[in-house]
């Protein structure tokens, strides 16, 4: 579904990216893990056309979108949340769902996302009303994931969607990742909690320095010696 | 002073805050959406006046026709004004794009000088605008009362393309964060083109009813009221649409007031914006209905 071939990033001279190869096929939940600075969010910020590559291609369904705009990428169904929630902090629950579907026009399928949104996420439902900005981490992070699935993606890529919330809360976003894949979305799933991130993927691979070092299912990385010192505390 | 002659200042004032308030929002929208003072804002409110001018006398419109229509041109200038000098600059520093805006506002001004003459033009005041309406013992020239209320209507106007529309929605997103809108598959400059649209649109209503009030046109009309309303933009709080509305009042209010009661002060008008500015800084260097932020790292 998404071939990423050999991809360069310079980021104001200092290469992030050193050539990069990443296969995420059809349906299934995909892990990237490394450490900090790695080049993993440089990697998804990349596929959405925020940052631009020096080399290499991007291939999305067989479509070359390396010099795509973001705009036009989210409407071919690749979508982002990205790191640190981003919500829109003065504006409510709802208008930030609203802004997920942006660019649909269909407003019947919009509903429809809506009232999914709102099954997956009861407590969006309570807040309505609120603005985002008055919403705990957790619930942030709910909004960015629903208001993700408001653009109605094919592709979604999550940036470090467990990042600085309670154990319990993490456990709940992780459940609900599954949830989307198994309702037919590829996921392209960046995290630090390596553990989490690879007993939930079908395939992973370890970033280093801006090059994938390993690769392997979720099950093989988890059993790997370099990972388990490196990565799973062991 | 007579009960009679505070009323007439009272209206006064309320014209003249509300001319300050629709061309303070112009600033306080761009600065929210760019971080940038839109230096040529006064003289987009100068443009508009002129438009309505030549639209009038030379295309012999008639004036409601050449109000909306003049209003319209200006709103595409502004756009154009985006493009041109500021839109080219998107990635460089915020110093360079205000440079950019300061150059923008010099070239506009010495372009009018160029075309529409530096003598003064008497702007064409429909006789509905110069009636004279006793209240009681009160007598007010009737562009003192229709000056707030079409302020009024374009403020709500405003308010509900803001508050209610997708657009304005995508507005004040672009506005926190330019990274997640794109996200949101919005595009980013178009959101940005239509601010500065809206900008100035509202500038040039400003500009045609300063022109009822002060039936003068020059090239560099533009240069006091558009500072002076900068000023109630950081008064109100920069960025704060609110805000805007209410430091353009407590100027035009203050402003005539100091007139209206301490006459011998008349000559320093102009200088009291600046002081109520400093003051403000020192004070409350956020505005009055501003949030102070921090710098984003």
């Amino acid at each position: 579904m998404l071939k990423v071939e050999n991809l360069t990033v310079h980021y104001g001279g200092i290469q992030a990216l050193q050539g990069i190869t990443l296969h995420v096929p059809h349906k299934r939940i995909i892990s990237l893990i490394g450490a900090n600075g790695a080049g993993k969010s440089t990697t998804l910020r990349t596929i959405m056309g925020l940052v631009k590559s020096s080399n290499g291609k991007i291939l999305y369904d067989g479509k070359d979108i390396t010099t795509e705009k973001t705009k036009n990428i989210v409407e071919t169904g690749v979508v982002m949340v990205p790191e640190g929630r981003r919500v829109f902090p003065n504006l409510t629950v709802m208008e930030n769902l609203i802004l997920g579907a942006y660019a649909r026009k269909d407003r019947e399928a919009i509903e429809r996302d809506k009232k999914r949104v709102f099954k997956l996420f009861p407590r969006l439902m309570e807040r309505e009303w609120q603005k985002a900005g008055t919403l705990s981490g957790g619930e942030q992070q709910m909004l960015a994931v629903g208001r993700a699935l408001m653009s109605d993606p094919k592709l979604l890529l999550m940036d470090e969607p467990s990042l600085g919330l309670a154990p319990l809360i993490v456990r709940d976003i992780f459940m609900i990742i599954r949830e989307i894949s198994e309702n037919g979305v590829t996921i392209l799933l960046v995290e630090q909690n390596a553990k989490a991130a690879l007993e939930i993927a079908d395939y992973g691979f370890v970033l280093e320095t801006g090059r994938v070092t390993l690769e392997g299912t979720g099950k093989e990385l988890l059993e790997n010696n370099d990972v388990k010192r490196a990565y799973l505390g062991d | 002073m007579s009960i009679q002659i505070f009323f007439q200042h009272l209206a006064n004032a309320i014209s003249l805050g509300s001319l300050y308030a629709l061309i303070a929002i112009g600033y306080t929208m761009v600065y929210g959406i760019l971080r940038l003072i839109n230096f040529a804002h006064g003289d987009i409110f100068m443009i508009g006046a002129y438009f309505t001018f030549y639209l009038v006398t030379m295309f012999l419109m008639p004036w409601g026709v050449a109000f909306i229509v003049a209003a319209g041109l200006t709103c595409m200038f502004g756009i154009a004004v985006e493009r041109v000098a500021y839109r080219p600059l998107r990635d460089y520093p915020r110093i360079s794009v205000m440079i950019s805006a300061i150059g923008a506002s010099f070239f506009i001004e010495n372009l009018a000088i160029v075309i529409f003459g530096g003598r003064p033009k008497a702007f064409p005041v429909p006789d509905i605008f110069g009636k004279v309406i006793h209240l009681g013992t009160v007598s007010i020239v009737s562009v003192t009362f229709i000056i707030p209320i079409i302020t009024l209507i374009f403020l709500f106007i405003l308010l509900f393309i803001i508050n209610k529309t997708k657009t304005g929605m995508a507005m004040r997103a672009v506005s926190t964060d330019y990274e997640a809108a794109r996200l949101m598959a919005i595009d980013v400059n178009k959101i940005i083109s239509i601010t500065f649209g809206i900008g100035s649109f509202l500038a040039a209503v400003g500009g045609i009813m300063w022109g009822l009030k002060y039936p003068q046109l020059l090239p560099l009309m533009g240069l006091m009221p558009g500072l002076k309303c900068f000023i109630a933009a950081v008064v109100g709080g920069i960025g704060n649409i609110k805000g805007a509305v209410l430091g353009g009042f407590i100027l035009g209010l203050s402003e005539i007031m100091i007139i209206a009661f301490l006459p011998s002060l008349t000559g320093y008008r102009d200088a009291f914006a600046f002081i109520l500015l400093i003051i403000i800084l020192l004070v409350r260097p956020s505005g009055l209905l501003g949030q102070s932020q921090m710098e984003k790292v």
